[in-house]
């Protein structure tokens, strides 16, 4: 079972719930996939003992080799790869690391070297979680791969119950936070900005087809009727509400989770989870009912 | 001399466009025969790497500068490679800032302007 919780909007809560979450039912695993600024390690307390380079491999052409063809740039879909000159110039930062240039080249010109983005890191953390966080070098754009080689070092897939913590957006390293979910779990604030990226994290959701809920964080401000009227409308289960409290802002600055500041939040998170189990086993069913259906036709 | 300006419109006297690698058009002039014609950027909707696909486009146009208002790393790099010339303008209308690079008053850009990364303008919001 894996929970990814995401937000559109950054500083939402993402974390908070995730971290708080994780602690109270406790999870096995709990990765932390927002490697452009991670920072659930501070709620989790890991003892981060093992490590491992995220590794791009992008092209390196032999100039000698090289006939000037062309053929790599045009295969490239995100001109990492541009013919200037006769000379074709590699842009590594653009290289999404695909391949194709290196497949395509008639001369076997150029071969693959690799570029390193950043660094995984895990350890055990509070209650035994396996703890797992990426970290991309300082100035790197390619979070992506370092998302996926942080899924495919530590995830153990369905047979534990994995927490994610997704970055904020809506863009490639959220869907590729999301991808093998079971459940999305939304963190919204009843404020404009909050409301306007929940719209658009729910369409995001709905587009890879998983059952989702929403956390309303910081309750009770001006939009709380909007977001309702909208989750009540698109069939999103307001799951949660956490309230905007002056105790519990100064328990997570001080690197709390919500259960810390309030045991009684223990339960409540059990409950959250229950709740989520339930659901997504709904919605498998659903989802193969409907495929029966479309067979069918 | 053949230069690039970057431009909102097709229109040699519309308004000139700031940003190299995602702007709408090209106007190509002639300097000494004060020839001009336009072309739409093949780059300016590009998921990533609209700097360096704008850079070659320009390149396969045979010009020899380009006037824009920034030039982002990969722009910069692939700019450079190809030879090509570039000068920085602030703003106002294409004819009018072909005027100050004829009459000499724009700079020459040393060093790119820090933005892009292959990511258009989708800087990362928290």
């Amino acid at each position: 079972m894996i929970i990814a919780v995401a937000s559109g909007k950054g500083g939402t809560g993402k974390t908070t719930v995730a971290t708080s979450l994780a602690a109270a039912v406790p999870a096995d695993v709990f990765l932390d996939c927002d490697v452009e600024a991670p920072d659930a390690h501070l709620f989790l307390r890991p003892t981060l003992e093992h490590r491992k380079n995220v590794d791009l491999l992008i092209p390196e052409v032999d100039l000698d080799a090289c006939t000037a063809c062309g053929i790599c740039d045009e295969v490239c879909q995100f001109n990492a790869i541009v013919l200037l000159n006769k000379n074709p110039l590699v842009f590594p930062v653009l290289c999404h690391g695909c391949g194709s240039c290196t497949l395509n080249c008639p001369e076997g010109a150029i071969r693959e070297v690799p570029r390193t983005l950043g660094v995984l890191e895990s350890g055990k953390a509070i209650r035994d979680i396996q703890f797992a966080h990426g970290l991309l070098n300082v100035g790197e754009p390619m979070a992506v791969p370092a998302i996926h080689q942080l899924k495919a070092w530590k995830s153990k897939g369905d047979s534990a119950l994995e927490i994610r913590d997704a970055p904020p957006g809506t863009s490639c390293p959220v869907v590729e936070s999301i991808q093998g979910a079971d459940f999305v779990l939304l963190v919204t604030e009843p404020t404009p900005f909050g409301l306007h990226d929940l719209k658009l994290a729910a369409q995001v959701v709905q587009e890879l087809n998983l059952p989702a809920g929403v956390v309303v964080n910081r309750d009770d401000q001006g939009m709380t009727s909007e977001v309702d009227a909208f989750c009540q409308e698109q069939g999103l289960p307001i799951l949660m509400r956490i309230p905007l409290e002056r105790t519990i802002a100064e328990g997570t600055a001080r690197g709390q989770t919500l259960i810390e500041i309030y045991p009684t939040y223990t339960e409540r998170f059990q409950t959250l989870l229950d709740d989520i189990l339930r659901r997504s086993q709904n919605h498998s069913k659903k989802d193969r009912h409907r495929t029966s259906e479309e067979r069918a036709v | 001399m053949k230069i690039a300006i970057t431009a909102k419109s097709s229109d040699h006297d519309g308004a000139f466009e700031p940003r190299f690698g995602r702007c709408a058009y090209f106007i190509f002039l002639d300097t000494e025969t004060q020839d001009w014609h336009s072309a739409a950027n093949p780059a300016g909707n590009a998921r990533g790497g609209a700097g360096t696909q704008a850079a070659q486009f320009v390149a396969n146009q045979d010009a020899d500068a380009v006037i824009s208002g920034q030039f982002g790393p990969n722009a910069h790099t692939a700019l450079k490679a190809a030879g090509i010339e570039m000068y920085r303008a602030q703003s106002g209308s294409v004819s009018s800032i072909v005027e100050a690079f004829q009459s000499g008053e724009l700079k020459q850009v040393a060093s790119s302007s820090g933005f892009g990364g292959g990511r258009g303008r989708g800087r990362r919001r928290r």
